[in-house]
């Protein structure tokens, strides 16, 4: 009975554990320089990048002469894979509840964000509260199940919302020239968005002191009574703990100014400004605060908080010390963030790694995964994408995307089996048109 | 004495060199009709490509840009704007597309741009030189995001300059087309499409209605557009034949053209079964027509292709219809349109997005679009659909001198534009960004 065993193995051989080395590439290490040679992948993970390896045993190589690697790109804002509507948003705080619990890795996007050279994404609840809900970090493992989808050991993160979008609810004329279906909610101004924050912050410090004088009582050898646990004031607890990030939907000067006041009342850190289309009118106190910043790269006018965004965003706040990715927000946009890059270096000038770094290692710093994944070195996950041509330019397609050493998305065989899924789709088609009953211009004969 | 003489030469200058002559010495001009040739000279005079050559000898006063080592590309030209009519989308004062009616063909987008807006500095410094305008917002109709009934014709989409004092002064054809919105089965066309016609089939209907219903429904609207069309017909015979008690009538008179095959209609159609029934309607009304942001062509590439129907290919980056669609989808129509020999243009259809007009052209040349193609559906081909090919769209004598100056391929995101000229006028490389940027790198 060992030979199903053996073929179970066999089979899944080229999925784990294999050996790959990527060859005569141009390697774009966004950390170490570009280099001309191979890339060597050992269990899932980068061993070796130079102009000669060592192979090692058993090896596949993937020829990429005239080809370009860089490192799987990530996404530090998106909202794909997320079953159903991103928003809770019945309520002005929604911390309550986890994007985690509603993974749906079946999402098509997740596919077409590998086809761009995604390989982690940011996944964040929507900003319609000014504190909204648990965020998570995924790779675009296509294929696994949910659980096989978390970014293992990277930090939870928490939304906050300022400006338009939280304020929306409030707004009798329902924001956008929608129309108003519920009742109105609680803040309807900035005023009201600030207020919001500091209540429940207000909470949950009053909550993290009940808890620490429950264990300096438990650690004194007392047997106290553990306090309630409350949902909502839990992820702000880790927050105030430093245990959580805070990722911090946002556009104008002000409000970017406030809640980095708010937060130095508090006493914590705000991990990422997202969005924050106005971050170069502040850069020098964003810089200060030692917040990330994650925006966009020419997205503008498309509401009035976002009338004063520039193209130059990006490069203006690196260049005053902020740690800066551009992000997507958006499935389609998701699928091209290398050419989002490449405008770092039209609007205000950046350098081709620094542009680059704005889509890999920068992402990974305001994530705390840079120690894992946003650059190609040794001991790193072999995250990797290779282009057929120089990446920071609209010519460029993705050719393979690896996942912890694995191949996710191949464009040759994307392409050489649509034929096959083509005839499969129509095969699907005919089958349910027969088993529709026919229509039928009168009445269908009884008996 | 020496002031007196910076006097009369500054006087000699500026009367020599009016703001709309110039000459650009040495650069390396692509026409985009012919082949690239290097190290040319282009006279400008009074707004016209007045020669393009080797030596040209710069008349007295002229001012001269040195061209060396850059490139001199025709200005592009975007198929599918709102510029000028909608300024911030999510803010309804702001925007005038989408008026009420469903048969509106008496509106002019034209005397409703407004010159100042910002979107024309951010995309003229790009190198955008002349936009459609159109009176509707993709898919919907009738209020475009603001709801709004059902609408069949927008009214007339302007040509435009993204430069001048005025919309007069902006205008290269007032109507350049009449913006018309063909039914679509089941869900409203534009950007998302309508749901393809199989699902549909199969789900026996979108949920509200039953397929059948949905057919029905999509046939009466077939029908009310013919009747429009027709009625229109009657008044142009009526107008003719000077009937006693002809009464003038703006939306009747408005269609005159169109029917004369004079103005074409712009047809937004998404899928291969629309732009099928839309090309069999134009057959029969025997009206020229351009078809506005396909989603899909397939069977409909050979029709456009044999009945000489050009196409306006909305957004490249964009997502594929259904989930099963090849992840490429929308990134290889144009090369598919291409290959199949139709005539296309390029659009962006938000005005947001129009400075990128050269890199969705550039995600086509990526997925199979020769490049050159590429560059001929962002200037000549728009040019030539939109009535204009003998004025705008090439370096060619005797066409207005719109004009972009480059570092390189304007393709690429990297390239920067160094100058750019409408109707041989300099534009000032400055937008509200650029102010803004400026301001703040300094900011103490």
């Amino acid at each position: 009975m060992r030979k199903p065993w053996i073929v179970a193995l066999a089979a899944l051989a080229p999925l784990y554990a294999q050996n790959i080395v990527i060859q005569n590439a141009t390697i774009m290490t966004v950390t170490k320089g570009t280099v001309q040679g191979s890339v060597v992948i050992k269990d899932g993970k980068i061993a070796e990048v130079g102009e000669k390896v060592m192979m090692p045993l058993n090896a596949t190589t993937i020829d990429a002469g005239g080809q370009y690697v860089i490192p799987g790109i990530i996404d530090c804002h998106s909202h794909i894979a997320v079953d159903g509507n991103v928003n809770e948003g019945s309520v002005s705080v929604s911390s309550m509840v986890n994007i985690k619990d509603v993974i749906n890795p079946e999402d098509i996007s997740i596919y077409r964000a590998l086809a761009g050279g995604v390989t982690t994404a940011n996944i964040l609840h929507g900003s319609a509260n000014p504190i909204g809900g648990q965020t998570i970090v995924l790779k675009m493992r296509w294929g696994k199940d949910a659980e096989g989808m978390i970014f293992e050991g990277a930090l939870p993160g928490i939304k906050f919302a300022l400006g338009e979008n939280p304020k929306r609810p409030g707004n009798p004329q329902g924001g956008r020239g929608g129309t108003q279906t519920v009742p109105a909610r609680y803040p309807a101004t900035r005023m009201g968005v600030e207020d919001t924050i500091r209540e429940v912050l207000n909470q949950a410090k009053a909550y993290k002191a009940e808890w620490d004088d429950y264990a300096a009582k438990v650690a004194r050898g007392e047997h106290p009574r553990p306090p309630r646990k409350d949902l909502k004031l839990e992820p702000l607890k880790e927050v105030l703990e430093g245990k959580r990030y805070v990722h911090a939907h946002c556009y104008r000067e002000d409000e970017i100014l406030m809640l980095l006041r708010v937060a130095d009342d508090y006493g914590f850190k705000i991990r990422t400004l997202q969005h924050v289309l106005e971050g170069y009118k502040v850069a020098q106190e964003i810089a200060a605060s030692g917040a990330g910043a994650s925006t966009f790269s020419d997205w503008w006018a498309y509401k009035i908080e976002a009338f004063d965004a520039i193209p130059y965003n990006a490069a203006l706040m690196q260049k005053k010390g902020i740690v800066v990715s551009l992000n997507s927000d958006d499935e389609e946009l998701m699928r091209h963030l290398n050419t989002e890059a490449a405008k770092a270096m039209k609007y205000g000038g950046l350098s081709e790694t620094d542009a680059l770094a704005m889509v890999t290692i920068n992402p990974a710093r305001q994530l705390g995964i840079d120690s894992r994944v946003g650059s190609i070195e040794a001991g790193k996950d072999a995250d990797l994408v290779i282009y057929d041509k120089y990446p920071l330019s609209d010519y460029a397609k993705v050719q393979k995307v690896l996942i912890d050493g694995r191949v996710y998305f191949d464009r040759d065989n994307d392409v050489s089996g649509r034929p096959a899924k083509t005839l499969e789709k129509q095969k699907l088609i005919d089958k349910e048109k027969q088993s529709q009953p026919k229509p039928t211009g009168g009445r269908r004969p009884v008996g | 004495m020496k002031l007196l003489g910076i006097l009369i030469g500054c006087a000699l200058a500026a009367g020599a060199a009016s703001n709309n002559t110039v000459l650009i010495r040495g650069a390396d001009v692509y026409p985009v009709t012919s082949e690239p040739v290097k190290g040319m000279s282009i006279l400008v005079l009074d707004g016209k490509i007045a020669e393009i050559g080797a030596k040209i000898t710069a008349p007295k006063g002229v001012r001269v840009v040195d061209g060396k080592g850059l490139r001199v590309y025709p200005g592009m030209i975007d198929s599918g704007t709102q510029l000028g009519l909608s300024e911030i989308p999510s803010i309804r004062d702001t925007v005038d597309t989408g008026e009420l009616g469903e048969f509106m063909p008496q509106l002019r987008a034209l005397a409703s741009v407004n010159p100042d807006s910002e979107h024309f500095a951010v995309a003229r410094i790009a190198g955008i030189t002349a936009v459609m305008t159109l009176p509707a917002g993709s898919g919907g109709g009738g209020g475009g995001r603001f709801g709004g009934a059902r609408q069949f014709i927008s009214g007339q989409a302007a040509l435009i300059h993204t430069f001048g004092w005025t919309w007069e002064d902006m205008a290269v054809s007032g109507p350049a087309a009449m913006y018309v919105q063909f039914p679509s089965l089941g869900a409203t066309g534009g950007r998302g499409g309508p749901m393809p016609d199989f699902i549909a089939e199969l789900a026996g209907g979108t949920g509200a209605q039953t397929f059948t219903e949905m057919m029905r429904t999509y046939q009466q609207e077939v029908t009310k557009l013919v009747d429009f069309f027709d009625e229109a017909r009657r008044y142009q015979k009526a107008k003719a034949a000077n009937l006693p008690g002809f009464v003038r009538d703006l939306k009747y008179e408005a269609m005159l053209p169109a029917l004369d095959g004079k103005l074409p209609l712009a047809i937004a159609a998404a899928t291969p079964r629309l732009i099928h029934d839309a090309i069999q309607f134009a057959d029969k009304q025997n009206v020229k027509i351009v078809i506005m942001q396909p989603r899909e062509l397939g069977s409909a590439a050979a029709e456009l292709k044999a009945k000489n129907i050009p196409v306006i290919l909305g957004r490249v980056l964009a997502l594929p219809r259904g989930q099963d669609d090849p992840y490429d989808q929308a990134f290889t129509l144009p090369a598919e349109a291409n290959k199949a020999g139709v005539k296309f243009a390029f659009g962006t259809f938000d005005n947001e997005f129009v400075r990128n007009l050269p890199y969705q052209a550039a995600t086509a040349v990526a997925f199979g679009l020769p490049q050159d193609e590429a560059l001929k559906a962002i200037t000549i081909n728009p040019a030539q659909i939109w009535g204009a090919g003998d004025r705008l769209g090439s370096i060619e004598k005797d066409k207005f001198a719109d004009l972009m100056v480059t570092t390189g391929d304007p393709l690429e995101i990297q390239t920067q534009v160094k100058h750019v000229f409408i109707r041989g006028q300099e534009i000032e490389l400055s937008s509200k960004q650029t102010r803004l940027y400026d301001k703040y790198l300094n900011r103490q």
